[in-house]
């Protein structure tokens, strides 16, 4: 009944707006403009969300990470035997789970090795570019990431390597990412794969772990990572060691940790402010630009809907102001307060409909744009229905005052008005 | 006869105090979201060295040859390109650049050693770039020449080191070597940080400059890699087996500036990296044809995109905020004169002519505008002050409110409602005396 009674109003509405050409208009470009701009907004928000909640795959709550510059003057077989006192000491810390060292860590946002991985020796079709980390026996127990297929690597395994030492283990580790892209059939394990310098077999698969240049800018390789058994040895730079803890509170086992290491002096260098970085902090950096997007977008896609209520709200109250005469002579002649509320809700949701069919246009078209301009993937279909709902609910609720406001003009107003 | 319609607009805005409180408050909204992102963009958007940019090019040379992304040379120069431009020295002014980080040990026995940053140049780089000293001066082209262990040091380990006292003379140890200190900066951080951008990256253009700067050819000698580089292949064995065969590697790390003062100059440079590349190519060592680039500061960090993305973007969606306010300010603007056609019939009536009705509501929107951009100032800095909350600390402390942006504000929030107050006012305008008269009567 009510539901026939409403669209039984839908002559006279779309009469009376074509009295107030200009100001229907408005209304339209601004709700057009609003989901337009919106609906990219709130989508860039939620890809930036995406991004950033991203898991590095390892127990990231207990890790923290060392960057140790060598003191120089040291030759590579003090360095080597430095990493392995270091290791050692490390391991005994208390609180301290399990340690080991590499060149890199995630969320770095840089500093792992490129290579590029080819399924022949003598392939010529592109190589799978794939990240590494130079590991140990216990850098799967470290990063907290399972093993799940093949096996660790043993001890015996890991030798010493250097910048200018060729990159050619004879066994690594890979990730599963990796694993899929290189072999379809997923048999990826005890296969032979060939690194710049030589063949190498894959002996264990990783579940999930993101590479170090994993933060702000996106790659499709962060999750496609080398485990590498080697101990990097740069005396004319450094390492870093990993470090997972037992417990959360880290502040102490990074102070036992850092204790231990300048028990030996003149060996290292460890930035005082910038040396020790936990997981969680090196998160926080690596998706700072990510975060800071995500925040502006969302604020001014909030203020940019609030303005859009308000204009509503403004104009459907100078509406109703200007029509009271017209109000009252509904209600003498019998129109019930609800007809009346039912009216004004009606032409909002027509006017707002009007809106919304340009803007998904609109909508549509700024996409293409910012795709081109900021890398930004295609909007899905469901985006902008989104905000097309999202704006019909704001519209409904912003006229609700005003309307309320009509149903209340009393039916004596039509003829004290004349 | 202003003030008198400064005085109606008033006694207006108190009869409809919604909805005057309305347009404000989107305006002040409105116009602020714009001056924030104004004022991201232009501190990250700005040049580093206005008075000589335009004057100073970065050469690029493609020594990886054709590739599938396209046929762009690397950003840096390879060591054995670097060197030959330098030694030509075909340009007015040239200096060759690379990122390093030091080992610092000092003689105060409380202050432990640290690992601080700095670049590897050549003697003009200071002269070149307009580098101020506190201290003393930077080195000499005969020091590059020697090989010298020399250094220019920042105020900031200046002050860590020799307690911010003239240093010019001292002795200081980078990685375990004794270099004697020729001068030490003044305050000195250009944004971006355009000098070695092309080997750090466009995600580090915004980073602070470093603290230490030693003689390129003493800085080769002591083996000291760049933080960075770009090897032809990730896939292929490069025979890199020491440094030696590194440095003569086609990896490219050093990027490489030249000062060329007129557009004969800057043909003539472009001329001779041509032939350079075209000898290469005699040589043997490139197969391809030259493919050489020379672009100015600006234009080169325009290539590079250093201005960070969510700058840009800011500004945009902003801008389209203030658009969407616009259309708002002009739909309440309407209402508002629209609702006053009585006394606009009556004025009207009583001689006023149209002229003096569109002075009277123009008016009335402009003093709107200015309240609108009062308001807006304030939100401004809240958002300027706030910056450090929404953007990342090293853009943020960027950011700042002067004057200029006080005044834009406030012009920008006044030209925005009398924009926006024209079609209304037309309309307005166009009410005939008579006919409103009658209606009242």
């Amino acid at each position: 009944m009510a539901f026939s009674r409403t669209f039984m109003q839908l002559r006279p509405i779309i009469v009376a707006l074509g009295r107030h050409k200009v100001a229907t208009m408005l209304i339209v470009l601004q709700v057009a403009l609003t989901l337009a701009v919106a609906s990219n907004a709130l989508f860039i928000v939620a890809t930036r969300i995406v991004h950033l909640s991203r898991p590095t795959g390892t127990d990231e709550a207990h890790l923290f990470v060392i960057r140790n510059t060598w003191k120089s003057g040291q030759t590579a077989t003090q360095v080597d035997a430095d990493i392995r006192t270091d290791l050692d000491a490390l391991r005994h810390v208390p609180g301290v789970r399990d340690v080991f060292s590499s060149e890199a860590y995630p969320l770095e946002g840089g500093g792992g090795l490129l290579v590029g991985l080819k399924l022949q020796a003598d392939q010529t079709t592109r190589p799978r570019l794939a990240i590494t980390y130079f590991a140990d026996d216990h850098a799967i127990d470290t990063f907290g990431i399972s093993l799940v297929a093949g096996r660790n690597f043993r001890p015996d395994e890991i030798a010493a390597i250097g910048p200018y030492d060729k990159l050619a283990p004879p066994v690594v580790i890979i990730t599963r990412s990796l694993a899929d892209k290189l072999f379809h059939d997923g048999r990826a394990l005890g296969k032979t794969v060939y690194l710049p310098a030589g063949p190498t077999t894959i002996i264990g698969i990783v579940a999930d772990l993101e590479g170090p240049y994993a933060g702000s800018t996106t790659r499709s390789i962060d999750e496609d990572n080398i485990l590498v058994p080697a101990r990097y040895v740069d005396p004319d730079g450094g390492n870093v060691y990993l470090v997972r803890t037992n417990s959360t509170a880290m502040k102490p086992v990074i102070g036992a940790a850092m204790d231990v290491l300048s028990k030996r002096p003149g060996v290292r260098l460890i930035d005082p402010e910038q040396g020790v970085v936990t997981l969680s902090e090196a998160r926080e950096r690596g998706y700072a630009t990510d975060r800071s997007v995500a925040l502006l977008m969302g604020i001014l896609s909030g203020l940019l809907l609030l303005a859009t209520a308000g204009g509503i709200v403004g104009l459907s109250s100078f509406w109703v102001s200007q029509r009271r005469r017209q109000i009252g002579v509904r209600r003498s002649l019998g129109a019930t307060m609800g007809d009346i509320l039912r009216y004004f809700h009606l032409e909002n949701f027509l006017i707002v409909s009007g809106g919304i069919v340009l803007g998904a246009l609109l909508a549509y078209l700024a996409n293409i744009g910012l795709m081109n301009i900021y890398e930004l993937p295609q909007m899905p279909f469901y985006v902008p229905l989104l905000g097309a709902l999202l704006l019909w609910l704001l519209g409904q609720v912003a006229v609700w005052g005003p309307a309320r406001h009509a149903a209340r003009v009393p039916p004596v107003v039509a003829i004290r008005a004349g | 006869m202003w003030g008198y319609y400064v005085a109606l607009a008033l006694r207006s805005s108190a009869r409809s105090k919604a909805l005057t409180a309305l347009v404000i408050v989107l305006l002040a909204f409105g116009v602020a979201a714009c001056m924030v992102s104004y004022a991201v963009f232009r501190a990250t958007n700005s040049d580093p060295l206005p008075a000589r940019s335009s004057r100073l090019f970065m050469p690029q040379i493609d020594n990886f040859g054709p590739s599938p992304y396209g046929d762009e040379p690397p950003p840096t120069l390879s060591y054995t390109d670097a060197v030959a431009l330098w030694q030509a020295r075909k340009a007015g002014r040239q200096t060759l650049v690379y990122p390093t980080t030091w080992g610092v040990a000092s003689n105060r026995r409380w202050l432990p050693a640290m690992s601080m940053d700095g670049d590897a140049v050549t003697a003009d780089f200071f002269t070149m770039f307009d580098v101020p000293f506190q201290f003393g001066l930077g080195w000499t082209a005969n020091d590059d020449a020697r090989h010298a262990s020399v250094a220019v040091i920042s105020q900031r380990l200046n002050n860590k080191l020799f307690g911010g006292k003239n240093s010019v003379g001292h002795e200081i140890q980078l990685d375990g070597k004794a270099f004697r200190v020729t001068g030490v900066l003044g305050s000195w951080n250009p944004r971006p940080r355009f000098y070695d951008v092309g080997a750090l990256g466009r995600l580090s253009a915004f980073d602070d400059a470093g603290d230490i700067y030693v003689p390129f050819a003493r800085a080769i000698d002591m083996k000291k890699s760049a933080k960075y580089d770009l090897c032809p292949s990730y896939s292929r064995d490069l025979g890199i087996s020491d440094w030696n065969r590194y440095l003569h590697s086609e990896c490219a790390w050093i990027d490489a500036w030249v000062q060329l003062s007129t557009p004969g100059d800057v043909q003539r440079y472009r001329e001779f990296l041509r032939n350079y590349a075209e000898e290469q190519q005699r040589l043997g060592r490139f197969s391809w044809p030259p493919n050489v680039r020379l672009r100015n500061l600006m234009d080169w960090m325009t290539h590079l995109h250093v201005t960070p993305r969510v700058s840009t973007l800011s500004m945009l969606v902003s801008a389209s905020f203030l658009l969407i306010v616009l259309v708002n300010v002009v739909g309440l603007m309407l209402a508002r004169f629209m609702r006053r056609a009585p006394e606009i019939g009556v004025r009207r009536a009583l001689g006023a002519s149209r002229a003096a009705i569109y002075r009277q509501l123009l008016t009335e929107g402009a003093a709107i505008g200015f309240v609108g951009g009062v308001v807006g100032v304030a939100l401004t800095l809240f958002g300027v002050w706030g910056a450090g909350e929404l953007f990342e600390p090293k853009i943020a402390r960027m950011v700042h409110a002067d004057a200029s942006l006080t005044a834009w504000t406030v012009l920008l929030a006044m030209a925005a409602t009398v924009v926006s107050a024209l079609y209304p006012t037309w309309r307005a305008a166009r009410t005939p005396p008579a006919w409103q008269i009658k209606i009242n009567d």
